[in-house]
């Protein structure tokens, strides 16, 4: 399933253009912008499909045939953006994560276009940026080894191999940073609070130095308030040159943190457009964007006809 | 720690004293009339009234069960075992000398079994869907259909009788002395036994492993690592495989008493003088002491694996040591 490039044009340099300009299907936000004259990721033309038996076949009859999950799903990262991609849990906005990390089911097709930095990848490559430019920052503590104590995990196995002491060293900086204590290095997750867990997945891919961070809900379970000041840590790495997408069910967090908004809608990208735009629903350009807005605490929870989807 | 031990001893004692209770009452409430078992039906026939009488009295076919448990439990107490009318001689050594050759065939057995049955799990997972697991699979669902006797009769026709490979029975070579008897003997009559029961293991500890590393393979933690760079087979070496070593710790030490249970077979087949063989022999025989002793024995045996399974998981799972020590505290 190789994700195979067939129009680059956006690996040329990209021509200047005005903040607010509808292009490459998105708006910018005030902090977006185009490191080497690219984006920092880019998605273009992204179908996944699984294969399966036909589940309404009889059951020994059933053939097997593809299920489009996502289909012509475009996105993009720029430096110094956080853009939010925002769906209802269970739509399968995880699978976007997976695709770009280039974890696939074996049953899964993958097409599409993915460029990182201005290169075009394959399936490949993807695997080789996994932990070496794109980092992963999970849920929560189920993507902790139960049975390994917390600082080793931390350190990781760099190609497979055992840690140094460098990265021990790197590992103990990223706690003092993030306000965890050196004893929580010699814990294992079970005995970890929630704020620690996401504090300690969030130093695991900041171990690997990487340039884009996919954090897929990572404040599961906090109110507004807490969970935005958990991503006041996901706003220091954009502001120091980073891009990140985060996957979230929550649009009222996604307008706090964001700089732009994606709106996930049966596997596809309805909308990727700056957070500013939300002031107003005349800027907002597609029909379930507006739903969305009208359905916002702020503007009276309204819900169209035949109940909104979201 | 001592507290835990004490605590495991005495539940020990009192499921040898509730097994040795219960073996006896079997042994006593079995149809089996243990002098005509044991003289053989024309000697019992041309027997007079008298020595019946006193063959009757020697076996204590007439002595109530409850005293016979109470002189066998006191003579116990006191490190007796007691005497095996059917061997004449010391339970204990009747024991002594069988239970070299049963814990032998079973160790290797045991050990061949889960080595084996772990390494085909785990690459059955990380292929599953392949023909490579298919083929594991398959082995597995037809040897765990297979009856031991049967396998084993199987084997004798083929590399005993047929190839001529390896001797059709028995420990040592039929007509050599004791003294004479070599290593190499006591392996070449061990290997088909022990071949036996190891590839009948291998099924249970195979499929149970392969579902067990395939949940690893697909939970959150894996895919985790892999995430940060990880290939598969790295993330299971470096987060799997103490994941994996739980279950099969479990599995492994549960199955001593089912390997135990198998070699009765196993021995019965191949003429294999061990436990099995005796346990069988005494329990057809109405020998209550030797019986006894063997199912006391064996018991103590699948008790002592159970405990030493869940030391070693406070080993492998500090939730388990870590959570005992708060508790402690």
């Amino acid at each position: 399933m190789p994700v195979k490039g067939t129009n680059g044009y956006d690996a040329k340099p990209h021509g200047p253009h005005t903040h607010g300009d509808a292009h490459h299907h998105h708006t910018h936000a005030a902090s977006s912008h185009h490191g080497g004259g690219h984006h920092l990721l880019q998605v273009e033309h992204l179908e996944i499909a699984f294969r399966m038996y036909d589940p309404s076949a009889p059951y020994l009859r059933a053939q097997q045939v593809e299920s489009a999950v996502v289909h012509d799903l475009s996105i993009s990262v720029h430096v110094g953006e956080i853009v939010a991609v925002v769906g209802a849990s269970g739509s399968g906005k995880t699978l976007l994560a997976d695709a770009i990390m280039g974890l696939f089911e074996p049953n899964a097709h993958v097409s599409g276009d993915i460029w990182f930095d201005g290169e075009l990848q394959d399936a490949a490559g993807l695997a080789a940026l996994r932990g070496r430019g794109i980092s992963l920052v999970p849920q929560g503590v189920s993507h902790l080894n139960p049975l390994m104590k917390v600082g080793r995990q931390v350190d990781g196995f760099p190609g497979g191999r055992k840690p140094d002491a460098a990265r021990a060293q790197r590992r103990a900086q990223l706690f003092e940073r993030y306000g965890l204590g050196p004893e929580v290095a010699q814990m294992y997750p079970h005995e970890l609070s929630g704020g620690m867990a996401r504090r300690v997945l969030l130093c695991s891919a900041l171990m690997d130095d990487p340039k884009v961070i996919i954090a897929d809900e990572p404040t599961p379970g906090l109110d507004l308030d807490l969970a935005t000041t958990a991503l006041a840590d996901f706003r220091a790495f954009a502001d120091a040159g980073g891009g990140v997408m985060l996957i979230t069910h929550d649009i009222e967090l996604a307008l706090r943190v964001a700089d732009r908004v994606a709106v996930f809608r049966d596997g596809t990208i309805v909308e990727e457009t700056a957070v500013a735009n939300f002031a107003s629903p005349e800027l907002l350009e597609h029909p379930f964007t507006r739903e969305l807005w009208h359905a916002l605490p702020e503007h009276g929870f309204l819900v169209p006809e035949g109940g909104g989807s979201c | 720690m001592p507290q835990y031990l004490l605590k495991q001893i005495a539940r020990l004692l009192l499921l040898l004293v509730v097994i040795s209770m219960v073996a006896f009452a079997l042994v006593g409430l079995s149809p089996v009339d243990p002098v005509q078992a044991n003289v053989g039906q024309a000697a019992y026939i041309s027997m007079s009234e008298e020595k019946r009488a006193a063959l009757a009295e020697y076996w204590g076919a007439n002595t109530p069960l409850w005293e016979r448990y109470l002189h066998w439990a006191s003579g116990v107490v006191q490190g007796d075992f007691g005497t095996s009318l059917r061997f004449n001689a010391p339970v204990a050594h009747v024991i002594a000398l069988r239970a070299g050759n049963t814990l032998l065939l079973m160790a290797v057995a045991w050990a061949v079994s889960g080595l084996l049955g772990f390494a085909l799990g785990v690459i059955a997972a990380l292929r599953r869907g392949t023909w490579v697991d298919k083929a594991v699979k398959g082995y597995c669902f037809v040897l765990a259909g297979t009856p031991t006797f049967w396998l084993g009769l199987v084997f004798l026709m083929v590399f005993a009788v047929g190839l001529g490979w390896f001797p059709v029975g028995f420990s040592v070579p039929i007509g050599k002395s004791a003294a004479d008897v070599t290593l190499l003997d006591a392996v070449h009559h061990l290997v088909l036994p022990a071949l036996t029961l190891s590839v009948l293991g291998v099924a249970n500890i195979a499929l149970h492993t392969r579902e067990k590393a395939i949940d690893v393979l697909e939970s959150d933690y894996i895919r985790f690592a892999c995430a940060r760079g990880l290939t598969t087979w790295q993330a299971l070496r470096r987060h799997g495989m103490r994941n994996l070593l739980l279950p099969a710790i479990t599995l492994q030490f549960a199955s001593i008493s089912e390997i135990f249970g198998g070699s009765v077979l196993v021995e019965q087949v191949f003429s294999y003088p061990g436990l099995g063989q005796a346990v069988v022999t005494a329990g057809l025989g109405g020998d209550a002491a030797l019986f006894v002793g063997i199912v006391v024995v064996s018991a103590a045996l699948v008790f002592a694996g159970n405990l030493c399974a869940n030391i070693l998981y406070g080993v492998v799972d500090p939730r388990i040591r870590r959570g005992e020590a708060a508790h402690a505290r």
